[in-house]
């Protein structure tokens, strides 16, 4: 389209959505220029989500005016958008997983040229082409579902960008990447952006957001409450927009010298995801284990419940031999596990709150003949949804309509309800607001203090800082380094990378 | 719309239809339809294929299915007619013949059990998916039948058989009350005991059954075990109205079975279904059914329209949202070589 000399690439002024009568985004403008990064800041429920809808055409607005490069748009579909430029990559890409790379990219850029036979070669080239603007190397003939993430969201840029893309919104893009993934990430944007292409970068991770972007727009509660250039924001002034109150980092008080061992991982191997695993873990101590994609941190964590079967080694707990590759020889032992992937792994999503929590607890509330305390079962639920502040209108309406960070105490509370000795927490924070994350926090350090032992697995490294009294760095399967919690980001960093 | 409400609506929704349907074939063939004597033969009718729909409902809930229920159903029937036959004659009577029906029924439900322990060894610890792995071991239920009978009806049982398909109980049919009993248990199992709730859960997410240290092999092969034992009933009784027992009785009866299941809301990705929507899907298949007999619709335009049926149900229910898992894949079943098989 042709776009007036001066005007920005996308303009919105007081757009403004209500669900149901519920008010999804109040007022909200701002506007972004060709080139451009922008960070959309906000947690949870702030109304992001609402505004990439509306910029796709995936939602109409109720009111308020939008603008693609100075030309009023009314009635926005998903079409009319693409065509302009608008194009949004969701947290899951939307990719053909069974199709190759090169399809993946060049189908949709050769579906809009409106040929009716696929042209391969065409499709091919047109690929390797958008691959080299991008200075990336990735095998064009593999099949998208054998890619590791980061790889996966390096071809859903291609896509959008093989199809003349004037604004790429990024939905989270950060969430399933390590460390090093997410600064390649960041330098592909730098290189769009001196291609003229324009980034909306939709995030919660604060540190990335102040790297990459020239402006910064936070939401809270469907209003934006503060936009300015990136320079002008700090970490901490961040969380106090998102969140409205600040969020103290302290590192935990340090564990007693006469902590009661609880459980003892020796000699633990499994070939080809880790090696050799020995360490202790005492009561009332939060362990940290980190390490990149690939470390071998999740297959470790997975055969501690018995997940993975690992081929040699042993765990304790109290001094008793836990059976290998048999979660519920695991759960007896009392051993929780929290898992990374919350929606797939953690949680019954069409299912209430109370039966998710109360499926820990069946075997404690049973009857004769298998019969349950049902009262018994939802009071005892009740309780520790309770006590772990989960926030819900009904504990009987799905747990799909929680928020994420309300979801993973809801995980929590089932294992909590069976009393563990110790708890796996994969990922705790994984995809919860800065808020939610804070809390969390708490409930880990309060866990630790009643004398459970508590194995974080994050690579959010002030995460790990702040929660943990020592932190194991994993690395191609072999724990390679240990330090204290309350070192500095910038050591844990470096030997991460190392 | 909330969720309860969505889905007290799906049973508000068949009660209804079970009265459009009921009304309308009344009006239809008044004085055929509401004769006392139709409305009898209905209650000894839909029994047989409702304690079917039963069994298949169980295997639905985990997100499998069982097409070998009526494989399993013959194959129970023919080892108790053997018994009947064989043993007990036909010419026994009194306390001796009702022990023999006993025994024989005794002797169906082990074969249920075994049938359906096959089935869920095939789909808990091998890792088949359900559909493939009983739609063989259904073949292979009928094929043992077809090899012990020759493919001919067994007849010959002492007349107290009947009772059990033609009896009435304190005036009602005695199939009737069985079907009642049956679905009353079902229901009582899936709302009140953990095997139910547990059934549900694996259902709605296997993965995260595993992941929340759910014994979930000994789940599956208990699902498949009980929908074969309830089977087994079935088979009896069919057994007892035909007052024989043949290796391909009651072929059409799988897809009425899934049919119903699917009309009574069950999700067929698993994880929802009540039996009162079972029950009242019964009821509207019995109705509908029961009047195409009396408008003299042949048999082979049934089926055109049972199956016409269950593609228009699924497709309402995915248009509503309800039934179907949209944009996201059904979660991976748990690998076999992963499975703990220490789950008592």
């Amino acid at each position: 389209m042709p776009a007036a000399a001066d005007a920005p690439l996308i303009a919105m002024r007081g757009v403004t959505k209500t669900y149901s009568g519920i008010t999804a985004l109040e007022d909200v403008g701002f506007s972004i220029a060709a080139g451009e990064a922008v960070s959309l800041a906000g947690e949870n429920g702030s109304g992001k989500s609402t505004l990439i809808k509306i910029l796709a055409g995936v939602e109409q607005r109720d009111s308020g005016e939008i603008s693609f490069g100075g030309q009023p748009q009314n009635g926005l579909t998903p079409r009319t958008a693409a065509a302009a430029g608008v194009k949004v990559i969701f947290q899951d890409f939307s990719l053909f997983p069974n199709l190759t790379v090169a399809e993946n990219i060049g189908f949709s850029a050769e579906l809009g040229a409106g040929h009716r036979l696929v042209n391969r070669g065409r499709v091919r080239a047109l690929a390797e082409a958008t691959l080299q603007r991008l200075g990336v190397q990735i095998d064009l003939d593999a099949r998208v579902e054998s890619l590791p993430v980061a790889h996966k969201q390096l071809v859903a840029i291609c896509r959008a960008l093989a199809t003349e893309a004037r604004l790429i919104i990024m939905d989270e893009p950060t969430t399933a990447l390590t460390g090093r993934e997410v600064a390649t990430l960041l330098g592909i944007i730098r290189r769009l952006k001196a291609d003229g292409v324009a980034v909306l970068f939709v995030s919660h991770k604060l540190a990335e957001v102040l790297e990459v972007c020239e402006h910064v727009v936070v939401l809270r509660n469907g209003r934006k409450v503060a936009e300015g250039p990136a320079a002008e924001f700090d970490q901490a002034k961040l969380t106090r927009h998102m969140t409205g109150r600040d969020v103290a980092d302290a590192p935990p008080e340090a564990l007693p010298p006469d902590a009661p061992l609880l459980m003892a991982v020796r000699g633990l191997a499994k070939a080809g995801a880790f090696a050799a695993v020995d360490f202790d873990l005492h009561g009332g101590e939060v362990l940290g284990i980190s390490g990149l994609l690939g470390s071998g941190r999740t297959s470790l964590a997975k055969a501690l419940f018995g997940l993975v079967i690992p081929d040699t080694g042993s765990v304790r707990v109290d001094g008793r031999d836990v059976a290998l590759g048999d979660p519920l020889a695991a759960a007896h032992a009392g051993i929780g596990y929290v898992p990374e992937d919350r929606l797939t792994e953690g949680l019954f999503l069409t299912q209430s709150i109370l039966r998710n929590v109360g499926i820990g607890r069946l075997e404690a509330h049973g009857r004769a003949a298998g019969v349950l305390d049902l009262a018994g079962l939802w009071a005892d639920a009740t309780d520790w949804l309770k006590r772990l502040a989960v926030k819900a209108p009904r504990v009987t309406a799905e747990v799909r309509s929680l928020s994420g960070g309300n979801q993973q105490r809801v995980v929590l509370a089932r294992w909590l309800s069976r009393s563990p000795r110790v708890l796996v927490l994969n990922g705790p924070s994984v995809g919860v607001d800065v808020g939610s994350k804070a809390e969390i926090h708490g409930i880990i350090r309060e866990l630790s203090a009643q004398g459970l032992g508590v194995i974080v697995i994050s690579d959010d490294l002030p995460e790990l800082l702040t929660t943990c009294h020592r932190i194991l760095v994993m690395k191609d399967g072999r724990i390679t380094d240990e330090l204290a919690g309350g070192t500095a980001e910038a050591d844990l960093a470096r030997r991460l990378a190392s | 719309m909330s969720i309860a409400a969505r889905f007290a609506g799906t049973e508000a929704r068949l009660a209804v239809i079970a009265v459009v349907v009921f009304v309308a074939m009344a009006l239809l063939s008044p004085d055929r339809f509401l004769s006392v004597q139709n409305l009898t033969s209905m209650a000894f009718q839909f029994p047989e294929f409702a304690i079917l729909a039963l069994a298949t409902t169980v295997a639905m809930l985990t997100g499998g299915i069982d097409l070998s229920v009526v494989g399993i159903a013959n194959l129970s029937a023919i080892i108790a007619a053997t018994i009947l036959i064989q043993i007990a004659g036909p010419a026994a009577v009194g306390p001796d013949a009702v022990l023999w029906l006993a025994a024989s029924m005794a002797a169906a439900l082990v074969v249920g059990a075994v049938a359906g322990l096959f089935n869920g060894i095939l789909i808990a610890v091998l890792g088949l998916p359900a559909i493939l792995a009983t739609l063989g071991s259904g073949l292979i239920f009928t094929g043992i039948a077809v090899a012990l009978t020759g493919g001919s009806a067994m007849m010959g049982f002492p007349a107290a058989t009947a009772w059990l398909g033609n009896g009435l109980l304190f005036g009602v049919p005695v199939p009737l009350v069985l079907f009642a009993v049956l679905a009353l248990g079902i229901g009582f199992l899936l709302t009140r005991t953990g095997f139910g709730l547990k059934i549900q859960m694996f259902g709605t997410n296997p993965l995260a059954a595993r992941f929340a240290a759910v014994n979930v092999t000994s789940v599956l092969i208990r699902v498949y075990v009980l929908s074969g034992m309830l089977a087994a009933i079935a088979g009896m009784v069919i057994m007892s109205r035909a007052n024989s027992a043949k290796a391909d009785y009651g072929s059409s009866y799988i897809l009425l079975a899934v049919l119903i299941a699917v009309l009574g809301g069950v999700n067929p990705y698993g994880g929802y279904g009540k039996i009162i929507g079972v029950v009242l899907a019964v009821l509207s298949m019995q109705f509908l059914s029961s009047g195409l007999n009396m408008l003299q619709v042949s048999n082979f335009a049934r089926e055109l329209i049972w199956g016409s049926l269950l593609i228009f149900v699924m497709i309402v229910n995915s248009k509503t949202g309800f039934g179907m898992r949209r944009g996201k894949p059904a979660p991976a079943r748990p690998r076999p070589e992963q499975s703990s098989g220490s789950g008592r």
